[in-house]
């Protein structure tokens, strides 16, 4: 643990950085920065298992493990994400949210 | 000492993903990400998971930012800005972001959690032995299905990134989306 840092400190950048992922994911047009807000808010939610494993449960490494596996489920779907969003590009010439409006091609 | 060091790392972190999050310009916002991720690669550094901030370098600065990097290069042009939401939406959106924020904040600081002082390292070895053990506890079920998971993805990934056959895609209409589609279905039939 952190010398002179509370459990609460840690907590409060968590939610803090959760929720401006949150607020770029609803203002953002693009599929590309919807996918960055993304990322913000799975790192914040990675960052709340590791940080009350290490001050509640020290002994412990479940939350050690649940972090590795959000990495890994998040770098699979930001490829298939990437790959869906090159694709649409072909097809429509377009990233915008506004102009995706037929899923099969 | 650490003290300091968490506060600015707390600082540059929330910083760069308002930037991150509200930059017009494509690239400068993945690049602000990249440096928000390393933030949360030092708090990993400060509480002694070596291995996770490491984890955390590699796939996420080493990975996904080049990942995203490359497709704002191919779908992107540079000096294109991106338009915003309207100025009510983004006010909207911020008053919710704020008392999600507050609810939060308010149930976190009225619970009392029974923190435990220590000073562990937690070594490599440690979790690899966690990851692969078949005892109460271990993970090694969800650890082949995440193998899985993977292949699966890569394999999709490819699937749909090479979309039709490039000889068929010349003869395509530059026109509406319609008629492309028309068109790519009509190949998918020849095929």
């Amino acid at each position: 643990m952190i010398a002179g840092i509370s459990i609460y400190e840690i907590l409060t950048l968590t939610s803090i950085l959760f929720f401006i992922g949150v607020y770029g994911f609803i203002t953002r047009k693009n599929l590309i920065s919807i996918l960055i807000s993304l990322e913000l808010i799975l790192n914040a939610s990675a960052v709340n298992f590791v940080i009350i494993n290490k001050y509640l449960f020290p002994e412990n490494l479940q939350g050690v493990f649940f972090s590795i596996f959000i990495i890994a489920v998040a770098a699979a779907e930001t490829a298939l994400a990437v790959a869906i969003i090159i694709n649409l590009y072909r097809q429509i010439s377009s990233v915008e949210v506004e102009d995706t409006e037929v899923m099969k091609y | 000492m650490e003290q300091i060091i968490f506060y600015l790392l707390a600082l540059i972190m929330i910083v760069m993903a308002i930037a991150s999050v509200s930059s017009r310009k494509m690239l400068r916002s993945v690049v602000y990400l990249l440096f928000g991720l390393i933030g949360v690669a030092g708090v990993y550094f400060l509480i002694d998971y070596n291995f996770l901030a490491a984890v955390q370098l590699t796939v996420y600065a080493g990975g996904i930012v080049v990942l995203i990097i490359f497709s704002v290069l191919l779908v992107h042009h540079m000096e294109m800005e991106m338009e915003t939401a309207k100025k009510s939406k983004q006010i909207l959106t911020g008053l919710s972001c704020l008392i999600g924020l507050g609810v939060f904040l308010t149930i976190m600081y009225s619970h009392e959690f029974t923190v435990v002082e220590n000073t562990l390292t937690t070594t490599t070895a440690e979790i690899g032995m966690g990851l692969l053990s078949y005892d109460a506890g271990g993970f090694i079920l969800p650890f082949e299905v995440i193998s899985v998971l993977l292949l699966a993805s890569m394999i999709g990934a490819i699937v749909i990134a090479k979309g039709v056959k490039l000889e068929n895609e010349g003869k395509e209409t530059v026109g509406n989306p319609q008629t492309r589609i028309e068109n790519s279905q009509e190949t998918e039939d020849e095929n």
